[in-house]
C-alpha cells in the first residue's frame, strides 16, 4: 500500500473524473459529494507524501515496472511533495467554494476540475521529460474547459488568445524536447543529467538552444515578463473557483524551471552550468516593474489580483535567479503563502462582486453590502498578506527572499519589489476604502452568501497567521528541499542505481 | 533525403508562424495545424533518419529507433484533439462577438 502512495495523486482526480462524466447537468448533490471526497483524498496522500519525504529519501515509482531509465517514472522528492500539498490544499478551498453555485453554471464542471488536478499533480511528479509535456496538456486542456465554464463574451475572448498562445507553446516544447532528445538519446531527466555531464563539445549549442527554448515555455506558463499578456484577462475572466485554482498553474511554470534546470544543468556540466540564470534574473526583474504599475492601473478588483499574481511571479523568479540555496528556500516559503493566499483573493473578489449588484468587482462607488463587515475583515487580513506587511506570511517571505540577494543583486532586487509592495499596499487601500467605505447611501440590498463561499475564502486566508505559527518547521522542511535540489546526484544515484556502481 | 526533409520541416513551420500571427480566427487555427505537422516531422527525425531499418531490433544492427515515433503518435493524437477544440473555440468567439478577428473587435478591410 505505502510504496503505492505515489500514484494516488495522480489516480484519485482521474478515477474521480471519470466517474463525474456521468451524465453531463444533473445529479449535482452527488457530483459534489464525489468531488470533495476525491479532494480530502488527495490531500490526505499528499500528507502521507510530505510525511515520507520528511524523511530525506527520494522514492520512485517505475509504472509497469519498466526500470528507469526506460520505463516511465514517477519521482517524490521534498519538492514535489510540497507542491502536491499546496495543490491539494488550494483544491479544498476551490471546490467547497464552487459548491455554493458556481458548479451549477455549466456543465462537467467537477469532473474537468478533477482532471486539472490531475494534470497539475502529474507534472509535480513525473522525472521524465516528455511526460511532463503530456501532464502539461492535460492540465492544459482542463484548463481551456474550465476558463470557459458558465459562457460569456469576456470568457470566450480570452480563451481564444490563451488557448492559442498556449497551442504554439506546447508545439514549442515538442521541439525543445526533441533537440533535447536528439542531443542525448533519451527522456528520462536523470538519465540526461547524467549524459549531459559527458556530453561531446560540438552538441554544446544544440543542447543550450533546446534548453533556452525550454524556458520560453516554462516561461510561458509562469507568466514571465514578455509573455505574460495573456494572464491578467484570463484570470480575470475566469469563473471564481477556476480562478483560484489557476494561482497553482503559474506555479508549475516555476516549478518546472527549479525542476529542469538544478536537475539537468547543475554544476557537473561545465560550460552549460546555470545557463537560464541571467535570462530568469533580469526578466523576473522587470516583470516586478511591469506588475507594479499594472497593480497601480487596474481598475476592477479580480484585475487588481490578477496583477498580484504576477508580482508574485516575479518575486518567484527572482529567487531562482539568485539561484542559491539560500534563496530557493526561501522562494519556496514564498510560493506557499502567495499561491493560497491570491486564491483566497480571487474567491474574495468574486464574493465581494456577488453584494455589490451592477457595480461587480469595478473599484467605483456602489451600494453598501448586506455582509460589509465580514467581507471588509477577511479583505483586510488577505491585503496584509499579500502586500507583505507584518505580522502576517508575507512578510516573512519577502523578508527572506531580499535576504537571499546578495551584492550588487540587492541593488536591483531590493528597490524594485519594495516599489511593487508599495504599488500593492496603495491600490489596495484605495481598492478597499472605494469598496467599503465611500458607497452610496441608501440601504443594503442583495441576498445573503452562501456558507460554502466564507468556508472556501476563511480556508485559503488562515493559511496567512498558520504560516506564521509555523513558520520555523516549514522554513526547515524548505531549507532541506533547496539543499536536496542543490545535491541532484542523490537523485540521479536513486533512479539509476546501476550507474553508480558502473562509474 | 535529410535536405528535401529539413526544407520540408522548414518551409512548414514558416507557413505556420505566418498564418498563426494573421488577425483573424480561421488562418490562426489552419497555422496553429501546419505549426503542429512541421513539430511532428521534426519529432520523427530527431532519433536520426534510418532507410531499411526494421521496425523493432531483430537480430543485428540495423533498426529504427521505435521512441521518435512513440512520441510522435502521441503529438498527433493530443494535436487532434487541439484542433478540434480550437475550432469550436473559434466558431463560437465568432458568434459571441458577431466577427471573426482574435481580439473580436471589428476592423478595417485587410
Amino acid at each position: 500500500m505505502m510504496q503505492h502512495l505515489i500514484v494516488f495523486p495522480v489516480i484519485v482526480p482521474l478515477v474521480a473524473g471519470i466517474l463525474l462524466l456521468y451524465q453531463r447537468q444533473g445529479l449535482i448533490r452527488y457530483k459534489r459529494i464525489v468531488s470533495i471526497l476525491a479532494t480530502l483524498l488527495t490531500l490526505a496522500a499528499a500528507t502521507g507524501l510530505v510525511s515520507v519525504a520528511v524523511q530525506g529519501d527520494i522514492v520512485y515509482y517505475a509504472l509497469g515496472d519498466w526500470q528507469p531509465p526506460f520505463g516511465i517514472v514517477l519521482v517524490l522528492d521534498r519538492l514535489s511533495a510540497l507542491m502536491l500539498l499546496v495543490t491539494a490544499l488550494l483544491a479544498v478551498g476551490a471546490v467547497v467554494y464552487a459548491c455554493a453555485g458556481d458548479d451549477e453554471k455549466g456543465s462537467n464542471f467537477h469532473g474537468l476540475f478533477q482532471w486539472q488536478l490531475l494534470g497539475i499533480n502529474g507534472a509535480f511528479l513525473t522525472g521524465d521529460l516528455f511526460n511532463l509535456f503530456v501532464f502539461f496538456e492535460v492540465l492544459l486542456l482542463a484548463s481551456y474547459a474550465l476558463l470557459l465554464h458558465g459562457g460569456g463574451k469576456a470568457r470566450i475572448q480570452a480563451s481564444v488568445h490563451y488557448v492559442v498562445l498556449n497551442l504554439a507553446g506546447s508545439s514549442l516544447f515538442l521541439i525543445a524536447v526533441g533537440i533535447l532528445y536528439g542531443a542525448t538519446g533519451t527522456l528520462n531527466m536523470a538519465d540526461m543529467a547524467q549524459r549531459l555531464a559527458s556530453l561531446p563539445a560540438e552538441r554544446q549549442g544544440l543542447v543550450s538552444a533546446g534548453a533556452l527554448m525550454l524556458l520560453v515555455v516554462f516561461g510561458l506558463k509562469a507568466a514571465i515578463m514578455p509573455l505574460y499578456f495573456w494572464l491578467p484577462r484570463a484570470y480575470a475572466a475566469a469563473p471564481a473557483p477556476v480562478a483560484a485554482l489557476f494561482a497553482i498553474m503559474t506555479k508549475v511554470g516555476i516549478y518546472a524551471i527549479l525542476r529542469v534546470y538544478t536537475l539537468l544543468f547543475s554544476d557537473s556540466t561545465g560550460a552549460l552550468f546555470a545557463l537560464e540564470q541571467p535570462w530568469v534574473w533580469w526578466l523576473a526583474l522587470a516583470t516586478l516593474a511591469v506588475a507594479g504599475a499594472g497593480v497601480i492601473a487596474a481598475r476592477d478588483l479580480r484585475l487588481l489580483v490578477a496583477y498580484l499574481v504576477l508580482i508574485s511571479v516575479g518575486t518567484l523568479l527572482a529567487g531562482v535567479g539568485i539561484r542559491t540555496p539560500a534563496a530557493i528556500s526561501a522562494l519556496l516559503y514564498y510560493l506557499i503563502h502567495t499561491t493560497l493566499i491570491t486564491g483566497g483573493l480571487f474567491l474574495l473578489a468574486d464574493m465581494i462582486g456577488q453584494q455589490r449588484g451592477k457595480a461587480g468587482t469595478r473599484i467605483v462607488k456602489g451600494r453598501p453590502m448586506v455582509q460589509g463587515a465580514g467581507l471588509a475583515l477577511l479583505f483586510f487580513i488577505g491585503a496584509i498578506a499579500v502586500i507583505g506587511m507584518p505580522p502576517l506570511s508575507g512578510a516573512i517571505g519577502k523578508a527572506l527572499v531580499l535576504n537571499a540577494a546578495q551584492g550588487t543583486q540587492r541593488l536591483w532586487l531590493w528597490p524594485l519589489l519594495l516599489l511593487a509592495s508599495l504599488a500593492s499596499l496603495i491600490a489596495l487601500s484605495r481598492a478597499g476604502s472605494t469598496m467599503f467605505w465611500r458607497s452610496h447611501l441608501g440601504s443594503p440590498s442583495g441576498s445573503v452568501l452562501p456558507r460554502r463561499q466564507w468556508f472556501g475564502v476563511a480556508w485559503l486566508l488562515s493559511a496567512a497567521p498558520l504560516l506564521v505559527a509555523l513558520a520555523g518547521p516549514i522554513s526547515e522542511y524548505t531549507q532541506a528541499t533547496a539543499d536536496q535540489l542543490a545535491n541532484p546526484q542523490r537523485l540521479i544515484d536513486t533512479l539509476l542505481p546501476a550507474a553508480e556502481e558502473a562509474s | 533525403m535529410e535536405t528535401l526533409y529539413a526544407i520540408t520541416t522548414g518551409v512548414l513551420t514558416a507557413c505556420g508562424l505566418y498564418l498563426t500571427l494573421r488577425g483573424r480566427t480561421f488562418p490562426v487555427v489552419v497555422g496553429l495545424t501546419l505549426t503542429s505537422y512541421a513539430v511532428n516531422l521534426f519529432l520523427f527525425s530527431m532519433g536520426g533518419l534510418t532507410t531499411d531499418g526494421a521496425a523493432i531490433v531483430h537480430g543485428d544492427g540495423n533498426y529504427a529507433d521505435p521512441l521518435p515515433q512513440a512520441l510522435v503518435l502521441t503529438a498527433i493524437v493530443i494535436g487532434f484533439a487541439m484542433t478540434a477544440f480550437v475550432v469550436i473555440l473559434a466558431m463560437r468567439a465568432r458568434s459571441e462577438a458577431g466577427n471573426d478577428h482574435v481580439d473580436g473587435k471589428k476592423e478595417d478591410r485587410e
